[in-house]
């Protein structure tokens, strides 16, 4: 009973919030103008299904290559940052001080190097999701234990052995946490470069329809953004497990969330 | 008989933001081969300090040791090691956590791939005399504790190494897991006769598997007391309740009561 109660609770959930919703735009006749209840922006979702189709699909497909890109790149980095301790402390300022620009503040950068187009929300979506992942794969390494490092090295493993026979091994449950987390950032990145410079996805849709006050239409797109996100998190939830199941039995698991 | 680990007059200091500190200072101890000695001595003393330089992980500042006739420059790359966390790679299947050393020490691990089916025999053999018989294909996280222990074990003997160092490799388990281990231990070296060096703060421990137990001073360490221990072999866990084991032990816990005073 509490257990299929526990199961169905993310969609109750999900249905009382739009229920809320809808019946606080009922009751306070709030102007659809203002704040269109869900009804209207699924009304607006079926009307407009073809060009809202078509953007889902351009903001999916930037965004997965932007996400592609950070992971390659993430995962060279947080090598090369893990294997010495002078690059780490080398880089480590460096990457703060880049995540901290906000990175609308970058996109009409990119628009003026690339041009409208994908290449900006591809390359947005690349450099707001890959810091995660270079962290997580840098600490995944450099919490190696100490002993299991002296036992190998006390049978003649060099710095390379150990990284391929523990450290990368025991840096996975770390990169493929941070990878669930990363794509929603890289969602952000798409969207925001959509906003600013484009002619397709789902942030040129919201950027068209609020400037001509369409509402639901503003609404339905957002909708379809937060069901990709949440379509991309669960994916890639499901990849973690599958891949570092020892990692939640063992003591591991902790150190990986 | 000779010399296997021939440690002369070594100092090391550790270097820290507040200063250094000095673990070890003139610490001399020799080591015959196939001999089994236990080390005790206050905590802090440098018993794990002493082990990290037999096995070359760290240098001395000064003094040498020799090991098997050879000066120790770098890491040994020959001792199998276990220390009270058994350090077992969760990713990996018992029998594979067995197997590491083989894919690292030469001349095995240009062997590895030929010779696997060998070397897969080799490692249930070997956990089969730990009593770990068809625990093989588990992972660590299904094993207990002291099942965990007897894997770290057998990981360290695996390649047959001429040289064990044990540091305290029994301090997490129950008295009577303890036990059970103590008689795996002395069958194993029984059987294999490799040299061991076992840092123990179970002064039982030592008296029932050592055959020359050094006593530490307190900080920085230095040999104070090397006991021979005379018992019989093989012993039997009985042994320890017999005079001549208590005196021993007794005669251990007042040295060290007084190294701790001074
Ligand atoms: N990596 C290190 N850096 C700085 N100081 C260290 C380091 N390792 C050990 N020390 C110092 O050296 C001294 C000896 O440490 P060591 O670990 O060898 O003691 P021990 O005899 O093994 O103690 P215990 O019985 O508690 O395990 C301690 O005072 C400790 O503070
Ligand atoms: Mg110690």
């Amino acid at each position: 009973m509490t257990a299929t109660l526990e199961k169905l609770s993310p969609w109750l959930f999900t249905i009382g919030i739009f229920v809320f919703w809808e019946a606080v735009c009922r009751v306070f006749k709030v102007d659809k103008f203002i704040l269109p209840a869900p009804s209207e922006a699924f009304m607006a979702m079926a009307q407009y299904w073809r060009p809202l189709l078509r953007h889902s699909l351009v903001t999916l497909w930037t965004t997965m290559a932007g996400f592609a890109l950070a992971i390659v790149f993430g995962i060279v980095l947080g090598l090369i940052v893990g294997w010495s301790r002078t690059i780490y402390r080398g880089l480590y300022p460096v990457m703060i001080g880049f995540n901290c620009i906000p990175k609308v503040a970058v996109v009409p950068i990119l628009i003026m190097w690339f041009g409208i187009g994908e290449i900006p929300a591809i390359l947005t979506a690349f450099l707001i999701s890959f810091f995660p992942i270079v962290v997580n794969v840098a600490t995944g390494l450099a919490t190696m234990e100490p002993e299991l490092e002296d036992v190998l090295r006390a049978l003649g493993a060099s710095k390379l052995d150990i990284m391929l026979k523990v450290g990368i091994p025991r840096t996975q449950p770390y990169l493929f946490g941070s990878l669930k987390v990363a794509i929603t950032l890289a969602f952000v990145g798409t969207v925001v470069s959509e906003t600013v410079g484009a002619n397709a996805g789902l942030g040129y849709q919201i950027a068209l329809s609020g400037s001509t006050f369409q509402m639901p239409l503003v609404f339905a797109a957002l909708l379809l953004l937060a069901i990709e996100g949440i379509a991309m998190y669960a994916a890639f939830a499901y990849v973690e497990v599958y891949f570092t199941r020892w990692a939640f039995r063992s003591s591991m698991s902790a150190a990986a969330q | 008989m000779t010399a296997s680990v021939d440690i002369g007059a070594v100092t090391l200091t550790y270097r820290g933001a507040s200063g250094g500190v000095l673990a070890l200072q003139d610490t001399t101890l020799n080591i015959q081969r196939g001999e089994f000695a236990a080390v005790v001595g206050p905590s802090g003393c440098g018993k794990s300090s002493l082990m990290k330089l037999v096995t070359g992980l760290v240098p001395p500042d000064s003094g040498e040791i020799v090991i098997f006739g050879d000066k120790v420059h770098g890491p040994v790359k020959i001792a199998g090691m276990a220390f009270q966390n058994p350090n077992l790679l969760p990713w990996r299947k018992v029998i594979d956590n067995v197997l590491l050393p083989l894919e690292i020490v030469r001349p095995h691990r240009e062997q590895f791939r030929r010779r696997k089916q060998e070397y897969r025999e080799k490692a249930r053999a070997l956990l089969k005399t730990v009593g770990l018989d068809g625990f093989a294909d588990r992972f660590p996280w299904e094993l207990s504790g002291g099942m965990q222990q007897r894997v770290s074990l057998c990981r360290a003997l695996i390649h047959e190494p001429a040289l064990l160092m044990l540091d305290e490799p029994f301090a997490a388990l129950d008295a009577f897991t303890r036990e059970e281990l103590w008689c795996v231990l002395r069958d194993l070296w029984q059987k294999l006769s490799f040299t061991v060096i076992l840092v123990t703060h179970d002064l039982r421990e030592a008296a029932f598997l050592a055959d020359t137990i050094h006593v530490m001073s307190a900080r920085p360490g230095r040999i104070v007391l090397s006991k021979k221990v005379d018992l019989p072999r093989p012993r039997d866990l009985d042994i320890c309740y017999e005079p001549q084991f208590t005196n021993i032990v007794h005669e251990l816990r007042a040295k060290i009561a007084e190294v701790r005073k001074a």
